[in-house]
C-alpha cells in the first residue's frame, strides 16, 4: 500500500437554514453557496484560487445552475483554472463532496479543496404532468393550422395541474414510500412510540436555541444577505418554546390516522448551504493553517430502500470495527435527523443484542449512545435538512463541536433516501 | 507558459484587412485585399483614440483619389483602434479658430464627404465601439453601417454648445426618423447597439468574428436598408417642421434656457427652415456652427470638456488597486462601496449593523437597475460587493476606505483596530468630509500611506472625487490614489489638507448666505430660483437638504472654527433643523419634504436685485482664497472641481473663469459693496487685487 497523507478540515461556515414558507425562497443553491463561501474565502490568509478543485453536493440543481460547484466556483472568483464538480447521492450529497475531497487528498492527487453542499428546496420545480408534454409536443410538431388546432382541442383541465418536483423526489421510486413511510416502518420494528419520537423532537428544538443564545455558531453560521435587504443571521425554523404537550397535538402527516410520524418529529424543509476546507499536512505548512480536525476515515454502505433510516447503523458499524473502536471510544455523534423515530430506531437497533449479531455480524450489542453526547446543539428536526447540504453541515459542526468541548474523536452519519448510509469518522487536532 | 489563454486570445480581435503593412500617412492605411474589396483602416498616430483633425480629412482625401482612380468591389471603411471607431472633432484645434478659418474648415470637409458618399462602389463603415460626433458624421457618409456588438453612435456637440458640422444634421434626418435624429442631436445621447439598429442607423448587428461574411453579403446585394417610413415624408412638409419645431423650444427651453444655450435653438430652427432642402440645410449648418463655436457658451462647454480630460488624464500611473474594504455602510460608505463593485473591484463593507450592511445591498441592486445593468451585470455586482460585519476583508484589502461617522475619537478607534491588520503596502483612505487629516494621523499605521478621498453625495451622480494629501502623504500613495480614482471612473483634484478642503470650503458661504437669506424672509423657492437661473443645477437649499444637513452643519462648524477669514453666522434655522433631526432627503424632511423622494422647485418666484451676487460671490471669495492659499493647483483645477463636484453652471467655464469674465476688479469692488451693506463676511479676499 502506498503512503496516504494526512488530510484536516481547516475552517468551514454555513448559511442560515431557512424554512420553506410555501413561496420560493431569497436563494437559488448557488446563491446560498455563494452567500456563506465569499465570507469563508475572505477570511483565509490564502487566495481564493489556491484551491486545487472545487466539489458541491446538490440535489434539487435548477436550469439555470446545470453543475452548481462550477457556477458556485467562478462566481466566488475562484478563477477560470478551478475544476469543479457536482456531486449526488441525495440525502448525503454534502459529506459525498467532503469523503472524495478527503479520498483525492488521501491519496496524494491534491491539497487544498473546497468541499460543500446547497440545496434551495423551496426552488425545486413544479413538474408538467407526462400528458401534458406530450400535448405541448404535439403543439409544437403540428404542422400546418388545421392540424395545431386539433391539437389544441385535446388539453384537458389535469394536464394543467403540476407535479410538485418535490414531493416526487421525496418517495422512494422503488418501493414508491415516502421517507415519513420508512420511518414509520422502523418506528413498527424498533418499537419507537409517539411520545419518545416527540421528547427527541423537544431536545432537539431546545439544544439549537441554546446554542444560538451561547453564541457556538459564531463562526460557523455567516449572515445571509438578499437583494431586497433583508438579514438572515439565524436558522429560522427552530422552536425555543417546543413542548411535548405541544407536539403531542399534531396529526400524523404520512400514514394516517395512527402513524405517528408528524410534522413535529420530523426535519424541516429548508434552504441552506455549507462549505468545509480540507487540506493536506503540505497546504496546512504552506499556509500556516490551524487545523480543526483531521479526517480519519469514511464509509458508505447501502440497504433495502424501505429502511433506508438505518443508514447509519449499517455505515457506522463496519467503520468503527476496522479500527477497532466501540461506542465508548466515540466522544461525540452527529445523527442526520431526518426523522426522530429514524435516529431513535437506530440506537435500539444498536442496542439490540440479536440485531447486531445476526445483522450486523457482532458477538453482542453493540451499545448504548448516550443522549449527552448526540447532537449536542440540535439537528434536522430543529434547524432542518437541506437534503444536499445536511451531510456537509453535520461534518463541518462535529469538528467545531469537538473544539468547543476539548472532546477528541467523533462521528458523524446520515441515512440516505434510496437506502444507503455514509459516515466519517473525525479527530480533533 | 509566457501568456495567459485569455491574452493569446486577445492578440487577434480586429479584422483589418492586412492593412498594416498597406501604404498610408500617418493616419490611414489603404489595403484591396484578394478578393477585390478595399480596406481603408483609421489609426490616429500616437494616440489611443481616434479623432477627426484637419490632417485626418486631407490625409482622407488623397486615399479617394487613389480609390476613385481603381474602384474597388466594395469600400471598408473602419478604425484600427482597439478603443472604437472615432470619438469626433480635434476639439483642441478647433477651439482656437475663427469663424472664417471654421467655415472653410466645414466647407472642405463637406466636400470630401460628399466624394465619400459619391463612390461608385458600395461604401461599408464597421463601427467597433464609439462612434462620436464627426467620427459618426464619417460613418453616416457610408452606403452601410455595419455595428459590431457594443458599438454606439452619437452626435454630442451640444454638450459644447454646438451642433454637428460635417454634415451630420442633413445626413441623421435623412437616414431615420428626423423627430428621433432631432433628439439624438438636441440631447447629444449615444444610441447603443441595439437601439442604432432599430432607429435604422446600423443596418446589421454582428460579431466582430462574422465580419467577412457580412461584408460579402453587403457586396452580394443580400443587405437591403431599412425604409424610413411615413414619418421621414411628412416632414418634409414645412407645416409639419415648424409644428415639431415649436414643441422642440417649448422641451428644450425646460432644461436649456436660450440665453445660456444657444446652440439646440439654432439647430432647430435650421431644421425647421431647410429640412426639406440638403443643400441649404448643409450651409445652414456650416454658417451657424462657425457662429456658435465663437460664444462665451461653447468656449466655455468645451473648456469644462477639456477639463474633465485633464482630471482624467491626471493619473499616469497603473491602478494596482483589486480589493477595496470600506468601513462604514452608512449612506456615503454603502453608495460608495456599490459603485466601487459596480465598477469590477472586490469589496468588502464592514459595520456593526448588520441591517445597515443588508440596506447597502438592496440599494446596489437599485444602482445597477438605475444604471441599466441586465441580469448578469447585476449579479456580479452583487457577488463583488460582500457585506463583512467580521471585517475579514481587510487583510486582503489594497485599499481601505474608512467612511465612519464624523469624530475624531470614532476615527482613532477604528484605525487602531486596522493597525496590525492591513497588509503591507496597502492605503488608507478616509472620507472624512469636515475634520482636517492633520489631527488623525497620530491613530493611522503609517502615515505615508494615509489620504483623504473625499466622495460627493450622491456618489453615483457626482463625478468629482478630493483626493486630500497631509504633510507626510507619500507622492506614491498619491498616484495610486489618483490611478484608482480613474480606475472606478471617477475625476480627482488634488487637494491640500484645509478646512473644509476646496469644494466645501468654497461652497458653504453660499450655502450659509442662503440660510442668512431665508432668516431675512426670502422664501427658499426665490432663493433657488436665482441659483438655477445663474445656471447651477439646483438651488442652494435645495443642495443643502441633498447634501444633508447634519454634515452641512458639521462642516460648517468645523470651518467656523478653524478659519482666520470671518464666515457668516450659524443660522439658528440650521441648528433646529437638525435638532429635530430633519436632515434633508435622506431622512424625507429638512427644508424641503423629500417624503416621495423627489422636490418641485418653485417657477415663477421673481429674483430680487443682489440676490444672485449674495448668493455666488461668496463662493467665488472662498475659491480666491483657496487659490491664494494653495488648496489646489490652479484655476484649471479649481474650476473642474466646482464643475464636476456643484455641476457649477458649466457655460460660465468655473467659478474663476465666471469671476474673470466680469473682470476681477469687478468682483472686489461687488464685494466691498456687499461687505459694507451686510457685513465683514463679504470683505474681498486679496486674491483679487493681487492677481487683478
Amino acid at each position: 500500500m502506498t503512503k496516504t497523507q494526512d488530510v484536516f478540515l481547516i475552517d468551514g461556515a454555513r448559511t442560515p437554514f431557512l424554512k420553506v414558507r410555501g413561496k420560493r425562497g431569497p436563494f437559488t443553491p448557488v446563491d446560498l453557496a455563494v452567500q456563506c463561501g465569499r465570507p469563508l474565502l475572505a477570511r483565509q490568509p490564502f487566495s481564493a484560487d489556491a484551491f486545487d478543485m472545487v466539489i458541491l453536493g446538490c440535489v434539487n440543481v435548477i436550469a439555470d445552475e446545470m453543475n452548481p460547484a462550477r457556477v458556485a466556483a467562478l462566481r466566488l472568483g475562484m478563477g477560470d483554472a478551478m475544476v469543479a464538480f457536482t456531486v449526488q447521492i441525495n440525502c448525503g450529497s454534502g459529506m459525498q463532496s467532503i469523503d472524495t475531497a478527503f479520498r483525492t487528498i488521501r491519496e496524494g492527487s491534491g491539497d487544498l479543496i473546497l468541499a460543500g453542499g446547497a440545496e434551495a428546496l423551496s426552488h425545486a420545480p413544479l413538474v408538467l404532468q407526462d400528458d401534458a408534454v406530450d400535448w405541448l409536443a404535439g403543439m409544437q410538431t403540428a404542422s400546418g393550422p388545421l392540424a395545431t388546432a386539433q391539437n389544441a382541442l385535446q388539453i384537458r383541465p389535469k394536464h394543467l395541474k403540476p407535479v410538485v418536483g418535490l414531493e416526487r423526489g421525496l418517495t422512494d421510486p422503488i418501493t414508491d414510500m415516502s421517507m415519513g413511510q420508512t420511518a414509520e416502518l422502523l418506528a413498527h420494528h424498533f418499537g419507537i412510540t409517539r411520545s419518545m419520537a416527540d421528547t427527541y423532537a423537544v431536545e432537539s428544538h431546545t439544544r439549537l436555541a441554546a446554542a444560538q443564545q451561547d453564541g457556538t455558531f459564531a463562526h460557523e453560521v455567516l449572515p445571509a444577505f438578499d437583494r431586497d435587504g433583508n438579514v438572515y443571521c439565524d436558522d429560522d425554523g427552530v422552536r425555543a418554546d417546543s413542548s411535548v404537550d405541544k407536539l403531542r397535538g399534531l396529526k400524523p402527516v404520512f400514514e394516517k390516522p395512527y402513524g405517528q410520524v408528524t410534522a413535529g418529529n420530523s426535519s424541516q424543509v429548508t434552504d441552506g448551504a455549507s462549505w468545509c476546507i480540507l487540506a493536506s499536512a503540505d497546504a496546512v505548512k504552506a499556509h500556516d493553517l490551524t487545523p480543526i480536525a483531521r479526517l480519519v476515515d469514511s464509509e458508505w454502505a447501502a440497504l433495502d430502500p424501505s429502511v433506508m433510516g438505518l443508514g447509519p447503523v449499517m455505515s457506522v458499524t463496519p467503520l468503527l470495527s476496522r479500527h477497532g473502536y466501540g461506542v465508548a471510544d466515540v466522544d461525540l455523534w452527529e445523527i442526520n435527523e431526518a426523522f426522530a423515530a429514524q435516529v431513535l430506531a437506530c440506537l435500539a437497533a444498536w442496542q439490540d443484542p440479536r440485531f447486531c449479531r445476526d445483522v450486523l455480524g457482532l458477538d453482542d450489542s453493540f451499545g448504548v449512545i448516550p443522549r449527552d453526547k448526540l447532537n449536542i446543539h440540535g439537528g434536522a428536526i430543529a434547524l432542518g435538512h437541506p437534503v444536499g447540504t445536511s451531510g456537509n453541515r453535520i461534518v463541518l459542526h462535529l469538528a467545531n463541536a469537538l473544539k468547543a468541548t476539548g472532546a477528541r474523536r467523533g462521528v458523524a452519519t446520515e441515512c440516505i433516501g434510496g437506502g444507503q448510509g455514509g459516515a466519517m469518522i473525525l479527530e480533533a487536532v | 507558459m509566457n501568456m495567459t489563454l485569455q491574452e493569446y486570445l486577445k492578440s487577434s480581435e480586429l479584422e483589418l484587412g492586412n492593412t498594416s503593412d498597406a501604404p498610408g500617412g500617418e493616419h490611414w492605411r489603404y489595403n484591396v485585399s484578394d478578393d477585390q474589396i478595399g480596406w481603408l483602416v483609421l489609426n490616429c498616430k500616437d494616440a489611443s483614440v481616434n479623432t477627426i483633425s484637419d490632417t485626418v480629412l486631407r490625409e482622407l482625401e488623397t486615399h479617394l483619389e487613389r480609390i476613385e482612380a481603381d474602384m474597388p468591389r466594395a469600400l471598408v471603411l473602419r478604425s484600427g483602434k482597439p478603443a472604437g471607431f472615432a470619438a469626433g472633432a480635434d476639439i483642441h484645434a478647433l477651439a482656437g479658430m475663427d469663424a472664417d478659418d471654421t467655415g472653410q474648415l466645414l466647407r472642405d470637409g463637406h466636400a470630401l464627404l460628399h466624394r465619400l458618399a459619391g463612390l461608385s462602389c458600395p461604401t461599408i463603415a464597421v463601427v467597433h465601439g464609439a462612434a462620436l460626433g464627426a467620427g459618426f458624421e464619417i460613418a453616416l457618409a457610408c452606403d452601410y453601417r455595419i455595428a459590431i456588438e457594443g458599438a454606439s453612435f452619437g452626435l454630442p456637440e451640444v454638450r459644447l454648445g454646438l451642433h454637428p458640422g460635417l454634415g451630420g444634421t442633413v445626413r441623421l434626418p435623412e437616414l431615420i426618423d428626423p423627430l428621433q435624429a432631432m433628439q439624438m442631436m438636441l440631447t447629444g445621447k449615444t444610441a447603443h447597439t441595439r437601439r442604432a439598429k432599430d432607429l435604422g442607423i446600423a443596418d446589421m448587428v454582428i460579431e466582430e468574428r462574422h465580419l467577412r461574411n457580412a461584408i460579402l453579403a453587403v457586396v452580394h446585394g443580400e443587405v437591403h436598408h431599412q425604409t424610413r417610413g411615413l414619418m421621414g415624408k411628412a416632414f418634409g412638409l414645412s407645416a409639419a417642421r415648424i409644428l415639431a419645431a415649436d414643441r422642440m423650444r417649448r422641451e428644450v427651453q425646460k432644461k436649456a434656457p436660450k440665453e445660456h444655450y444657444p446652440a439646440p435653438y439654432a439647430l432647430i430652427d435650421n431644421w425647421a427652415e431647410h429640412g426639406n432642402d440638403p443643400d441649404e440645410m448643409q450651409k445652414a449648418e456650416i454658417a451657424s456652427f462657425a457662429g456658435l463655436l465663437q460664444t462665451e457658451t461653447s468656449k466655455n462647454l468645451i473648456r469644462a470638456f477639456m477639463l474633465r480630460q485633464r482630471l482624467k488624464q491626471g493619473a499616469k500611473a497603473m491602478d494596482d488597486i483589486a480589493r477595496v474594504h470600506v468601513i462604514g455602510a452608512g449612506v456615503m460608505g454603502a453608495e460608495i462601496a456599490a459603485w466601487i463593485a459596480m465598477q469590477g473591484k472586490q469589496v468588502t463593507v464592514s459595520d456593526p449593523d448588520e441591517s445597515a450592511l443588508g440596506k447597502m445591498i438592496a440599494q446596489a441592486a437599485r444602482l445597477c437597475k438605475d444604471t441599466h445593468k441586465d441580469n448578469l451585470q447585476t449579479r456580479d455586482t452583487l457577488d463583488r460587493l460582500m457585506p463583512d460585519p467580521k471585517g475579514y476583508g481587510v487583510r486582503n484589502a489594497d485599499l481601505v476606505i474608512e467612511a465612519g461617522p464624523e469624530n475624531p475619537e470614532t476615527k482613532a478607534s477604528i484605525f487602531a483596530d486596522l493597525d496590525s491588520r492591513m497588509k503591507a503596502g496597502a492605503i488608507l483612505a478616509t472620507n472624512t468630509s469636515s475634520l482636517q487629516l492633520a489631527g488623525l494621523t497620530n491613530h493611522v499605521p503609517e502615515k505615508t500611506r494615509f489620504a483623504g478621498l473625499h466622495f460627493f453625495n450622491p456618489v453615483s451622480k457626482v463625478p468629482l472625487v478630493e483626493l486630500v494629501s497631509h504633510d507626510a502623504t507619500s507622492a506614491d500613495t498619491r498616484a495610486r490614489l489618483m490611478a484608482f480614482c480613474k480606475g472606478i471612473d471617477k475625476l480627482p483634484v488634488a487637494v491640500s489638507d484645509a478646512p473644509g478642503f476646496l469644494v466645501n470650503r468654497a461652497l458653504m458661504p453660499y450655502l450659509l448666505e442662503a440660510l442668512l437669506l431665508m432668516d431675512e424672509g426670502t422664501s427658499k423657492t426665490q432663493i433657488d430660483r436665482a441659483a438655477i437661473d445663474f445656471g447651477m443645477p439646483m438651488g442652494p437649499v435645495t443642495l443643502a437638504d441633498q447634501v444633508g444637513l447634519d454634515i452641512c452643519l458639521d462642516v460648517a462648524e468645523s470651518l467656523n472654527t478653524s478659519l482666520d477669514s470671518p464666515v457668516a453666522d450659524i443660522p439658528a434655522l440650521l441648528r433646529n433643523k437638525v435638532a429635530a433631526g430633519d436632515l434633508g432627503r435622506k431622512t424625507g424632511r429638512g427644508f424641503y419634504d423629500w417624503s416621495d423622494g423627489t422636490l418641485k422647485p418653485g417657477e415663477n418666484a421673481k429674483t430680487p436685485p443682489d440676490l444672485t451676487d449674495r448668493l455666488i460671490l461668496p463662493m467665488l471669495n472662498a475659491c480666491a482664497e483657496c487659490l491664494r492659499k494653495g488648496v489646489v493647483g490652479g484655476v484649471d483645477d479649481l474650476d473642474a472641481a466646482m464643475i464636476f463636484a456643484t455641476g457649477f453652471a458649466p457655460f460660465r467655464g468655473g467659478p474663476m473663469t465666471y469671476a474673470a469674465a466680469r473682470g476681477y476688479d469687478t468682483i472686489r469692488q461687488r464685494l466691498s459693496d456687499l461687505e459694507t451693506a451686510h457685513g465683514a463676511r463679504f470683505a474681498p479676499d486679496p486674491y483679487w487685487t493681487t492677481h487683478a
